[in-house]
């Protein structure tokens, strides 16, 4: 009898610690509209969104984000064309085709790549890649928009290549040996049979790889070049939303207008990473493979 | 017909290939600048002593020390509570909507941007709780964003542990709080620690959430309490490389403190691998 009480106990006691990560996740939700709704007594949320002047420290004021969340999209595209090739590329690599030996090197390789903090690949963005694009494309600066895509990209591919590899993984060896004694080659099967059947979890992991890469701080921090103008090309220098926060934090004055405008930029790249999750989770439940049956 | 087919398949297996080998050169350069750029700065004297002369000599020992204390304090707030947590969602949950609301609480605190959880630590742990720029406050920073790793690692632990250990547990009579800790944890232990590790690991490499809720620009003192301020590893590569007075005459002191922060984390790694495969030779037999 003592026992089961202890049991139920017990029983309660995990389920309030499992929900330690949803009361986490809304007071981190809370705090940042606390100290970012203030900024839109002074500006509407329009303003705010679309105007295109960022001078937080100038007077008059002007706290428009429209160059900074351009700044960001640029960043991330530019560096998802080239992530999610080469992510699902690898991918394709480790499940279908490298031999058992050669793949216990190649993970490795994509483990050591998601492990070297950010910090470190902002700081080799900064002082080897920069003065080489700087020469290679004779541009005057070489912190800008392509390197701080570079630096994100090599972040983003061990991300896009493990949930990737992990879907493609998973499809039914029946399928494929379906598709074999049809006839087709290989690489067909891989082009037509695998790939398809894999397609919801490859997008998963694009957008997790997108998310990761929109979401990232130091690298846009120390590599992007920090000029908060619309670009204009590849290689102009810009600022993205991370990074406005993080250089800005320091000299902005405890609760002024430009302390709440930087926790609202917080609220946008917040809004922006949890919708990519939450279309994220539901590409990966609604098209979930259970077996042949749901191909 | 079949010979084209088979042509078209040894060209697309060679991209591939090339994608691999890229990635590898990617990484194989990284690697090979800081490493050959880093080791000059390496001595007795740099990993043993405090910065001198406004941070152009000497040493990062405070670094070393602020990058550990911080990494212990998240050990002791996401450990506990992540390994709680998967115990909850593996052998007491049952699928229903509080799960599904659960997981989908945990996978979007993993999406949350590092400079976000940056933000809420200042706002909260540093401004609400009056904390300060400390140790605790960036130590609970780091150990809310490594909370999902910890949970995720921790569950395919005890994923892997059979079923049978839990039914011949239960069928001698015992609860299943005693099948838990006697049965399920011990075997299931090995590859939690593996997986924590791999979260603190990348704990101990962030800078945005410590920028502004532990770490500071200098200070020679070693932290004695919980809520003094430290400098950190990633945040002196930042602040020398962006802020110092002369970056150039530094740039061998970004090179070594880069050096030994790769040390630091690949060496967390390494031993986390080591003993993964360790374990898995163990289960096999």
């Amino acid at each position: 009898m003592k026992r089961q009480i202890i049991d139920k106990g017990v029983h309660s006691t995990f389920l309030l610690i499992a929900l330690f990560s949803i009361a986490a996740l809304s007071l981190i939700m809370v705090f940042l509209f606390i100290e970012g709704i203030p900024i839109f007594d002074q500006i509407t949320i329009k303003e705010f969104v679309f105007g295109q002047y960022w001078y937080p420290t100038d007077d008059p004021t002007a706290f428009g984000i429209l160059a900074l969340i351009l700044g960001s999209v640029y960043v991330t595209i530019l560096s998802g064309m080239m992530a999610i090739p080469l992510g699902i590329m690898t991918a394709v690599y480790l499940a279908e085709i490298a031999p058992p030996k050669v793949a216990e090197i190649v993970k490795p390789i994509v483990e050591l790549m998601a492990s070297i903090p950010s910090v470190v690949i902002g700081f080799f963005g900064m002082v080897i890649v920069a003065p080489f694009i700087q020469k290679l494309f004779n541009i005057p600066v070489g912190l800008n928009m392509f390197n701080a895509s570079l630096m994100l990209a090599f972040m983003a591919v061990p991300t896009i290549c493990s949930i990737s590899e992990d879907a493609i993984f998973s499809v039914p060896v029946a399928v494929k040996e379906a598709s074999f004694a049809l006839g087709a080659t290989h690489f067909e099967t891989i082009a037509k049979v695998i790939i398809p059947a894999s397609l919801s979890g490859i997008c998963t992991a694009i957008i997790l790889g997108l998310s990761r890469a929109i979401g990232e701080t130091m690298v846009v921090l120390m590599a992007a070049g920090g000029a908060a103008m619309i670009p204009g090309s590849f290689f102009d220098p810009v600022r993205p939303l991370p990074a406005s926060i993080a250089a800005e934090m320091a000299e902005a004055p405890f609760r002024s207008e430009h302390y709440h405008a930087l926790f609202a930029i917080g609220i946008v790249l917040f809004l922006f990473t949890l919708i990519f999750n939450l279309f994220a989770d539901y590409l990966s439940h609604k098209f979930r493979q259970v077996g042949e049956a749901s191909l | 017909m079949i010979k084209k087919r088979l042509f078209m398949q040894k060209m697309c297996f060679s991209f591939l290939r090339m994608a691999v080998l890229i990635n590898g050169a990617a990484l194989a350069v990284i690697l090979y600048f800081i490493l050959s750029r880093g080791w000059r700065a390496i001595s007795w004297e740099f990993l043993t002593q405090a910065p001198r002369d406004s941070m152009t000599a000497g040493g990062i020992l405070p670094c070393i020390v602020g990058t550990i204390s911080l990494c212990l304090i998240t050990t002791f707030v996401a450990l506990p509570i992540g390994v709680a947590s998967a115990i909850y969602l593996n052998e007491y949950a049952t699928q229903g909507k509080l799960v599904r609301i659960i997981r989908l609480g945990i996978n979007n605190l993993a999406g949350v941007p590092s400079i976000v959880f940056g933000l809420f630590g200042l706002a909260f742990f540093c401004i609400v709780l009056k904390m300060g720029v400390s140790v605790a406050a960036g130590g609970l920073t780091l150990g809310i964003m490594t909370l999902p790793v910890i949970i995720g690692a921790s569950e395919e632990a005890l994923k892997s542990v059979p079923n049978t250990y839990r039914e011949a547990s239960l069928a001698m009579g015992a609860t299943k709080w005693q099948t838990i800790r006697r049965v399920i944890l011990p075997v299931a232990f090995p590859g939690i620690i593996t997986g924590s590790i791999l979260g603190l690991s990348r704990a101990a490499g962030e800078t945005a959430p410590i920028m502004y809720t532990g770490a500071v620009f200098f200070t020679p003192d070693l932290p004695t309490s919980i809520f003094d301020e430290v400098m950190a590893l990633p945040y002196h590569i930042y602040v020398l490389a962006t802020a110092g007075t002369n970056i150039e005459a530094t740039r061998h002191l970004q090179y070594g403190t880069a050096l030994v922060l790769i040390v630091l984390v690949l060496g967390m790694n390494l031993f986390a691998i080591i003993l993964r495969s360790k374990m898995r030779k163990k289960l096999r037999i």
